[in-house]
């Protein structure tokens, strides 16, 4: 009974939810490092990095991890690391389809924040890339705020349907 | 705790270390005292967000910092248990909530700051450090370009907006000095440990960031100060700090151990 616990824990900590996105997984997001499973020891150590550093929802994630482990009988050993820093370019390309159809934009190439800035105000401003409305699907979109609901995510708008939503911004 | 035992407990890399961590922390603090009163609702937010990314980069400073001083204190012990003696961020960051325009010279300029000095520390001599400084430099160029498009949306505004975001610049320019002065004791220890940045070499970098602003916004770089803060490496500090304090450590020091 254990042993058949015991084989599925991996998958298990894989398709973890993002607490705050849960259309995505730990793992889809690119958070999940690593999750090795020690069956001798009756323990999975698994390695998970923070989207920003003051992401809250870490405490939750690992609190999860220990949860579904508990449930396969086994102890969780979670450790947080920061480098190499996450990047949104890590987010699978099912992890994206899944945002878009939840309504956020997928985020563009993390590289193309660094290049020459397109212009919202000025020379300023955060128009890096085409970001499509998740729901009508229209280029011409622009941005309310480059800080959204979470950390995350920026508020744009879609000039086309007018509908606002939130992009995954590139990090 | 007194200041001289604390003062004791730092090796000057702990304490340069702890002059990065108390800026991200104060700053994080003030900005936070925005929630509700900024001009809108997306503003709150915003705001709210630099507050949490600058959160997460006081508490791993913080907590690097009670690991290399010997004394295994947490990110809590340290942020709600010294003093303001012990604190060690500079003037800008503690100063009082101002107007908007103040928020976003002040934010300006640190966020310039912060941006030349995590590129830097990304070739530190401690691991966990350049670790911090790799991923905060990532955060803070999303603060920058943030104040960027205020401080230019105001300067390039109204003549109202206008005039209140140049006082602001000149509000704001006797706290400068202080972000580039390499004459705290610890500094020149941390650079000679290969693990810190003489926060002079950053100036060039950082006041080329914001003239470039300033310039896009139609506004003029404000005279040379007729003072300038000074101390707050050396746990010297403005009035405002003590009752910032008074208020971020209330309830540990008066429920000790609380939990919820």
């Amino acid at each position: 009974m254990v042993g058949v616990l015991v084989g599925n824990v991996v998958e298990a900590v894989r398709g973890i939810p993002d607490p705050e996105i849960p259309v995505i997984t730990i793992e889809g997001l690119g958070i999940l490092r690593s999750c090795v499973l020690d069956e001798a020891a009756g323990v999975v150590r698994v390695v998970i990095t923070p989207t920003y550093s003051g992401c809250p929802a870490m405490r939750a994630i690992e609190d999860e991890i220990g949860r579904v482990c508990r449930a396969h009988g086994l102890r969780a050993q979670v450790s947080t690391v920061l480098s190499p820093a996450w990047t949104t370019d890590w987010i699978t390309p099912e992890a994206r389809e899944a945002l878009r159809r939840f309504g956020i934009a997928p985020p563009g190439p993390a590289g193309a924040a660094e290049g020459p800035v397109s212009v919202t105000i000025g020379r300023f401003g955060s128009g890096r890339h085409t970001v499509a409305c998740p729901r009508c699907g229209s280029e011409a979109t622009s941005v309310i705020s480059t800080f959204g609901s979470t950390a995350c995510k920026a508020l744009r708008r879609c000039d086309s349907c007018g509908d606002p939503f939130d992009e995954f911004k590139a990090l | 705790m007194s200041d001289n035992e604390t003062s004791a407990a730092y090796p000057p890399v702990a304490a340069y270390l702890l002059g990065l961590g108390d800026d991200a922390l104060i700053y994080s603090h003030r900005l936070g005292e925005w929630l509700t009163w900024a001009p809108v609702l997306e503003e709150d937010m915003a705001l709210a967000n630099v507050s949490l990314d600058l959160l997460g980069q006081a508490r791993a400073l913080l907590t690097h910092v009670g690991s290399l001083d010997g004394t295994g204190r947490s990110e809590d012990d340290l942020a709600y248990q010294r003093d303001e003696r012990d604190f060690r961020n500079v003037h800008l960051v503690e100063q009082r909530r101002g107007d908007f325009a103040q928020e976003m010279a002040r934010m300006l300029w640190f966020s310039a700051y912060q941006k030349a000095l995590y590129a830097a520390l990304a070739d530190s001599g401690d691991e966990q450090v350049r670790a911090i400084a790799a991923k905060a430099h990532k955060e803070v160029r999303y603060h920058h370009d943030h104040a960027a498009q205020w401080v230019v949306r105001l300067g390039d505004g109204t003549d109202e907006s206008h005039d209140r975001m140049q006082a602001a610049l000149a509000w704001a320019a006797p706290y400068v000095d202080e972000l580039f002065d390499d004459s705290p004791v610890a500094v020149a220890a941390a650079v000679d440990a290969g693990v810190g940045v003489a926060p002079s070499t950053l100036r060039t970098t950082a006041t080329i960031a914001v003239e470039a602003v300033v310039a896009e916004a139609t506004l003029t770089m404000p005279a040379a100060p007729r003072w300038r803060s000074r101390g707050g490496r050396e746990g010297i500090h403005s009035e405002p700090l003590g009752y910032l304090l008074a208020e971020m450590q209330h309830l540990p020091r008066s429920v000790p151990g609380a939990r919820w």
